[in-house]
């Protein structure tokens, strides 16, 4: 059975709920601390949401230059899944294993509501199993959720098919309804909102479940390289 | 004592320095009298703090006393940090609300977050892991920029501390009237999970046991915080400032997972929050439990900066702190498990055999003051109450045009969408939310079972102002029918008790009264009080506050799956239960038209609450009805637009009652959505929900409205008003 890392990072707090997505999609999961050197053994990478580090300094920033950093570029070298969701996604691009950043939410405060969302690229492992264009819902929660990039990285997104998730009622301000983007091996896949969230209707949606049943049944040779 | 430079015994006495500090000349003789001479300056500031309002509930212990306080699931009711209710399979729901109004008035952003972050350490102090948090606030109306300032504030604070932490806000109330002006309240609730057998007390025993200081580096901050509860604010209030305490949610979530840590150890003897008062409360407060006595060293305990006086230690209000004891020798263990979470942590002190709270500092000794009378003989004052004139008030609503009163109080912020605010708070994190803010109590499933918690906020001070007694009836008997409204079985309560300053006869009236009211409820409706809090001199530049009781209450659901797919749709049918009368002190009518509450006599039935609350629960979760939706403030006219806008449905609806009775806000009803021709007790069919339109059809008028303008001016009620750059 694959084995799945979650980082926890001082201030994590949607670390419970991220490995219990991974144990009820069907697969192992534990949580490795912030300080740890290697993430050797595990099939991949999993970075919570919450305040890391209480994003004092800026969302992120900090948890970006913890020792784990490394073990977690070098998992994404070995082209193994890594998942950042909210403050996950702000500390993948601080620490540049993807494009762009995440700045405050245009109407400067937080913002926590169902979302609903646009599957634009069901081509990458983590989401296969949703229909090109399927309307979803996960909930999202931020402060700091507004997808900022330049235009030629935006160009380049485009033109490498790295937008995955898209909202249909942009609640942040992100540039093009940005919600959720992979790296251009798309094996990273950062985004805001919370699939973890989402695995049962009783609670409101279970449209986060495909997310992490298709994302523990990764295989290196399925990994796509555009 | 010449490390720090403090005011002389002479001075305090020659320039009754004491007063400054809140104490009576009476009360600083009875000082004296304990301590068989005159208190030095650190001494004094003890004194001060633990007989304050906030501490020592002296002007409310009287009242609290009525409140029954054991039931069949009670496993620990009032005096520590938070209450404890069984809930089934070896687990227990810990629960409290605690306000904090003055230090939200004067830096609403701080006063909020550190309130939240307040109650959190309560509950996590007994060992539960918090499951959900709610908040009960009150401003001015927001015509007035700073009232936008202050809702701005307390609700950017709350969210700020309780998203980053990561326990969702699931449910909350708020209400705009003037009487808040310039005091805000800001009520906070939280709501835990824990087993039974990890219950801790905040206890220090076992001479030789050592005393651990975790958290934050005591700073200078919120010095004097608890004295500045207990006043009245004033002009003045402002220049406290430095009274208010600062907000650590980083900190604040590393020292919850310590502590929960921390409670699994067999080596932990005790364990208290350092909240008012700090180090003060927290250390005598246990040693009392105990009944042992504790030496301090206070040179010992992590500072943030040097030169803080022993004085300035114990009063601190510094946040994100904790004080544990623990047996003797196993000191090394904890430390080296809170420097694991980042956390500074030190041994300060030991538990002694003496019944003396001993404070030293390096060789020198700054106080010594005997343990019990310092929490035991408080001040306790009895007062005259002076009831107030009560009048033959006639209402007569009929000529007014009830169609525009239908649009202004649906537009008006008390009655409309919480959006604007609910949507700054993590409702979600955690992942058990079943029911999150935005209409009726929050419902949290308990992780792993089939089980959740209903949790419910709510205050109707109106009704209290008209009638305490029965007002306070009221207040309870409206949070049980939240409590109801989810399918759960009401199990207990916690309480808020804000009210203005109890030196004025006429409030000390209302306290009485509607602390009896409240307290025959909680036996009628069996939800015992097993925690609380007490907010007195809550009045601003020229009035009181009106009586503001806040009561939270809990609710247990067996099996929360039944709510799966729960919906109500167009076509479905709608009952009114109960009888409703004309019933207009307090009212929302009556403040629009008559801007005013009248002192008029209020009615509610405490046994028929009762059975028709179990009767429609029992429905709701075996599926003979859809949804039950309490009536409360502006009646039913009100409560029908709130569920067609929410729901995005219409209603037609038709009453055989006079058209202001539409309006009438009497006790004990519900709307309730089902199929057609239930025979439900007490209950009429009064119309039906509809894809359009918003109908309400009485005698004498007829509402009609389009429902997009409903919904419009529902959802729009507090965005139009906080549009404006202030």
């Amino acid at each position: 059975m694959k084995k799945f890392a979650v980082v926890q990072f001082p201030g994590s707090n949607c670390d419970r709920d991220l490995l219990n997505a991974v144990l009820k999609a069907g697969a192992e999961a534990e949580f490795v601390d912030y300080r740890a050197a290697s993430l050797a053994g595990y099939d991949g990478v999993l970075i919570p949401g919450g305040f890391s580090f209480g994003d004092y300094l800026r969302s992120g920033a900090m948890a970006a230059v913890a020792p784990v950093t490394k073990a977690i570029e070098e998992a994404a070298d070995a082209g193994k899944p890594v998942l950042g969701i909210c403050n996950g996604f702000q500390i993948l691009t601080e620490i540049g294993l993807l494009p762009g950043a995440l700045i405050f939410n245009d109407q400067h405060t937080f913002v926590s509501r169902d979302e609903s969302l646009k599957i634009v690229n069901n081509e990458t492992l983590f989401t296969r199993g949703y229909r090109q264009d399927e309307d979803i819902v996960y909930p999202v929660a931020h402060g700091e959720g507004h997808y900022y990039c330049d235009d030629a990285t935006y160009e380049r997104l485009k033109a490498h098919n790295q937008i995955v998730l898209t909202y249909n009622e942009n609640p942040n301000g992100s540039r093009n309804d940005i919600a959720g983007i992979v790296n251009e091996r798309g094996n990273v896949l950062g985004m805001m909102p919370h699939p973890e969230r989402a695995l049962e209707t009783l609670l409101g949606s279970d449209d986060g479940l495909r997310l992490f049943e298709e994302l523990i049944r990764w295989e290196a040779n399925h990994v796509q390289i555009h | 004592m010449s490390r720090f430079i403090e005011p002389t015994t002479e001075d305090i006495r020659n320039q009754k320095l004491y007063a400054e500090m809140g104490l009576t000349d009476a009360e600083y003789d009875k000082v004296i009298d304990i301590l068989g001479r005159e208190p030095n300056y650190t001494e004094l500031g003890i004194f001060s703090v633990m007989w304050s309002e906030h501490c020592s509930y002296k002007h409310s212990k009287p009242f609290l006393k009525q409140f029954p306080t054991s039931g069949d699931r009670v496993l620990m009711g009032p005096g520590e940090g938070a209450g404890v209710v069984d809930i089934g399979d070896n687990q227990a729901v810990v629960f409290k609300v605690e306000s904090h109004n003055h230090p939200s008035a004067v830096e609403p952003y701080q006063g909020a977050a550190t309130g939240v972050g307040g109650i959190i350490r309560d509950i996590v102090s007994i060992g539960a892991r918090p499951i959900g948090l709610l908040n009960s606030l009150r401003f001015g109306e927001l015509t007035e920029a700073n009232n936008r300032r202050l809702l701005r504030g307390v609700v950017s604070g709350i969210g700020g501390y309780g998203n980053c932490i990561g326990i969702p806000t699931v449910s909350g109330e708020v209400e705009f009237d003037p009487s808040y002006d310039g005091n805000p309240l800001v009520n906070a609730m939280c709501v835990g999970v824990m087993e039974h057998d990890k219950v801790q007390k905040g206890t220090a025993k076992g001479a030789g046991n050592k005393v651990i200081y975790v958290g934050l580096k005591t700073g200078r901050d919120g010095i004097h915080g608890a004295t500045f509860a207990s006043e009245e604010l004033s002009e003045e209030s402002e220049s406290k400032r430095p009274s208010v305490q600062i907000g650590d949610p980083f900190t604040g979530k590393k020292l919850m997972e310590a502590t929960l840590a921390a409670i699994d150890q067999p080596e932990l003897v005790g364990i208290q929050d350092m909240g008012a008062a700090g180090l003060t409360s927290s250390s005598s407060e246990m040693a009392a439990k105990g009944e042992a006595g504790m030496n301090l060293y206070l040179d010992q305990v992590p500072v943030r900066e040097e030169g803080i006086s022993p004085y300035e230690m114990m009063l601190s209000e510094t946040q994100e702190r904790m004080l544990l004891v623990v047996e003797d020798g196993t000191e090394q263990k904890f430390l080296d498990m809170f420097e694991g979470f980042e956390l500074d942590a030190a041994v300060i002190g030991e538990v002694t055999d003496s019944d003396r709270l001993k404070l030293y500092y390096g060789d020198e000794l700054y106080a010594d003051i005997p343990v019990q009378p310092l929490s035991d003989e408080a001040p306790v004052y009895i007062l005259e109450g002076e009831k107030p004139e009560t009048g033959e008030k006639v209402y007569d609503y009929s000529k007014e045009d009830l169609n525009r009163v239908f649009d202004e109080l649906v537009g008006h912020p008390t009655h409309g969408s919480k959006r604007y605010i609910y949507e700054q708070y993590d409702n979600q994190v955690g992942s058990n939310t079943v029911q999150k803010s935005g209409f009726g109590s929050g419902v949290v499933r308990v992780e792993g079972t089939q089980k959740a918690i209903a949790m419910a906020i709510d205050g109707k001070s109106r009704y209290v102002y008209a009638d305490p007694y029965n007002g306070g009836k009221e207040v309870v008997a409206q949070t049980f029918r939240s409590i109801i409204a989810t399918g759960a079985e009401p199990l207990a309560m916690t309480d808020c008790l804000n009210y203005g300053s109890p030196e004025n006869p006429e409030i000390y009236n209302q306290l009485e009264e509607s602390t009896k009211g409240m307290a025959e409820a909680c036996r009628a409706l069996a939800t015992p009080v097993v925690s609380g809090n007490v907010s007195l001199y809550n009045e601003n530049r020229t009035a009181s506050i009106l009586p503001t009781p806040v009561i939270g209450m809990v609710g247990l659901i067996e099996d929360v799956n039944f709510m799966d797919g729960l919906s109500i749709g167009a076509g479905d049918a709608l009952y009114l239960v109960g009888e409703t009368e004309k019933a207009f002190a307090g009212s929302q009518i009556e403040k629009l038209i008559d801007d005013e509450v009248s002192k008029q006599v209020r009615n509610i039935d405490l046994e028929l609450e009762y059975s028709r609350g179990m009767d429609l629960r029992r429905r709701l979760t075996e599926g003979d009805i859809r949804k039950i939706s309490p009536v409360g403030r502006g009646g039913i006219a009100v409560k029908l637009a709130q569920l067609a806008a929410y729901h995005g449905l219409g209603v037609d609806v038709s009453m055989d009652v006079d058209g202001e009775d539409l309006f009438a806000e009497n006790a004990s009803r519900y709307i309730v959505v089902s199929d057609a021709g239930k025979e439900i007790k007490d209950a009429v069919q009064i119309g039906r929900l509809t894809a359009e339109g918003v109908r309400i059809k009485a005698r004498d008028v007829e509402i009609s409205r389009d429902l997009a303008e409903v919904a419009e001016a529902w959802e729009g009620a507090i965005p139009k008003c906080m549009t404006s750059v202030d």
